[in-house]
């Protein structure tokens, strides 16, 4: 019979417990993914503009109601590095101030909704029996509505503000993180090393918050990195509609949808705030990435 | 009729498990005394894992209704309060599973896995750095494995960890639940070593529920043969496997593969 008589110096140890956690360092993940490093840097670039954005802007007043019928759609120059739109105001200005809208319905409808959609899921997932029956079909009530019909209703009956988009477009986001969670949760729960802390005396608010919750939590990351690009766009279809930010906001999504109509011919209209979106949500989606790599331990390893 | 009298450290009486009207464990007496090995065996879906659960209170988690009793020296815990129940699980009573690695939560480094749960009964910060390290010696396993995340453990390894758990919170019964089915042949070798060891230094009791009658062999004292949920037979461990009694346990001992032998 083989014996392992190796017998470790423990005393000459002083914290065996609780070690750095050499996989999760920042900087370790930063060198095996530099793409993290971007969008930070590009999450970073987005928050300096809106802080920044009066410095910035070459025209602060055309963020507003300002109105220049002398010089309405001029291509790119000099003067208006992203041309003017069908009113005359400086697109590039405008771009600008909009880091201080669309980026932060972004934000504020995800963090809304996965406060609200991540709890529900996990307890949906972990408890089951009368506690999950409830959550899933409050859940399916919701998802049986076509989302942008849902926000449109709910925004309906609200008076049209940045502040009632977000929460419209709450509305009908939370219930997608709550199903997602509930079926990693419920996986998570049904793998031995949840039997596992429950045959060690661990209590069940210990198991969702530190057992439950950061296994389940990564589609989630993944989920709500990918939606940044998608709640813009929701809110830029409210605003289109009536029903979102108005006219002199300078709303991203409601700069496109309102250069649409010039799309062919004045092309700076469009492509300048879409560019806005596209680069939020890359910004988002890298930062994400790296989240996702600070969390799991086994995925560090393996992009070594 | 107390476990008072006998002097055994757990003792299930009348215990009747069902799921629904589907009744899987009718269970009449079965004691474990201090320091004892009682070898608990059947072929799958006999009931021997489910009684595992229901000594912890854990059953009722996946559904089933426990009656009877279940003592621990004198304490009830069938029907005893979660709270209580709680307290018991991991340093009292420790349990052990059939795959070592997915046992450990794949995100915790071993070392956070072993600091939270002993914070969690009650150990001091540096109690538990100190009973964690005395642990994993007793286990033979190096200190520096306190910082391997569970997937860079093999198998034995992990058994080994989740033992040292056991004795960190200084528990008095093991239940080990097929520690060693999933494990190479060297491997469990080492494991029933390590139990056996545990046994004679720490007094531990241990309830090792496992299909192989060979394991069963070589390491318990008595052995208690389950079939549909019932003890068939009961006894000493040489007595039952070489002469058995009981139409079913006869079946099981024939079908053990012997080394060398070709019909």
């Amino acid at each position: 019979m083989s014996r392992v008589p190796s017998y470790p110096d423990v005393e000459s140890r002083e914290e065996v417990l609780a070690p750095p956690g050499r996989l999760r360092s920042v900087p370790g993940v930063i060198r095996r993914n530099p793409l993290v490093a971007v969008g930070a840097a590009m999450c970073l670039a987005i928050f300096l503009v809106a802080v920044l954005a009066p410095l910035i802007a070459t025209y602060p007043e055309d963020a507003g109601s300002a109105v220049h019928p002398l010089q309405t759609l001029e291509p790119p120059s000099a003067q208006h590095y992203f041309g003017t739109d069908q009113v005359g105001r400086d697109v590039f200005s405008r771009v600008v101030y909009g880091a201080r809208i669309s980026p932060v319905i972004a934000v504020l409808v995800l963090a809304i909704s996965v406060l609200i959609g991540v709890p529900l899921g996990i307890a949906a997932g972990y408890f089951g029996g009368w506690i999950d029956e409830v959550i899933s079909r409050v859940t399916d009530v919701f998802l049986a509505f076509p989302a942008l019909l849902l926000a449109l209703a709910f925004a309906a009956v609200m008076k049209p503000s940045i502040t009632n988009t977000v929460i419209a477009i709450s509305v009908t986001w939370w219930p997608w993180y709550t199903r997602i969670v509930r079926g990693q949760a419920a996986s998570v729960t049904g793998r031995p090393f949840v039997e596992s802390a429950k045959a060690t005396g661990i209590p069940h608010r210990t198991i969702l918050l530190r057992h439950i919750l950061p296994n389940s939590i990564t589609p989630i990351i993944v989920q709500v990195s990918l939606d940044v690009g998608g709640v813009i766009l929701t809110a830029s279809a409210l605003s289109f509609l009536g029903l979102g930010a108005q006219d002199p906001t300078p709303d991203w999504g409601l700069m496109v949808s309102q250069g649409q109509a010039f799309f062919t011919t004045q092309w700076w209209l469009v492509t300048f705030p879409g560019a806005a979106i596209f680069l939020t949500a890359a910004a988002f989606n890298l930062l994400g990435d790296g989240l996702r790599d600070v969390l799991d331990p086994r995925r560090v390893l393996t992009t070594r | 009729m107390t476990g008072t009298m006998t002097g055994a450290k757990l003792s299930l009486q009348d215990l009747r498990i069902a799921f629904g009207p589907r009744r899987v464990v009718d269970l009449d007496r079965l004691e474990l005394a201090t320091g004892e090995i009682l070898g608990l065996a059947g072929e799958s879906g006999s009931g021997k894992s489910i009684t595992a659960l229901a000594v912890l209170g854990l059953a009722s988690t996946l559904g089933a209704r426990v009656e009877g009793s279940v003592r621990l020296d004198d304490e009830e815990l069938v029907g005893a309060a979660e709270s209580r129940l709680r307290e018991i699980r991991g340093s009292r009573i420790s349990m052990i599973f059939q795959s070592p690695v997915s046992s450990l939560d794949p995100l915790l480094q071993v070392g956070e896995l072993f600091e939270r749960t002993l914070r969690l009964h009650g150990v001091r910060k540096r109690e538990a750095s100190e009973r964690a390290s005395n642990a994993f010696r007793e286990v033979l396993l190096s200190v520096d494995l306190l910082q391997r995340y569970p997937h860079e453990l093999s198998g034995g390894q992990a058994q080994r960890i989740a033992i040292a758990m056991a004795l960190a919170l200084r528990s008095e019964v093991l239940l080990a639940d097929e520690p060693t089915s999933a494990l190479d042949v060297t491997v469990q070798a080492e494991i029933l070593d390590l139990l056996r060891r545990v046994r004679e230094e720490r007094g531990m009791s241990v309830l090792f529920i496992s299909h192989d009658l060979a394991v069963i062999a070589e390491l318990c004292d008595r052995v208690a043969v389950m079939q549909l949920g019932r003890i068939v037979e009961e006894g000493p461990t040489a007595r039952v496997l070489g002469e058995p009694e009981d139409e079913y346990t006869k079946r099981l001992v024939a079908a053990v593969p012997k080394i060398g032998v070709r019909a």
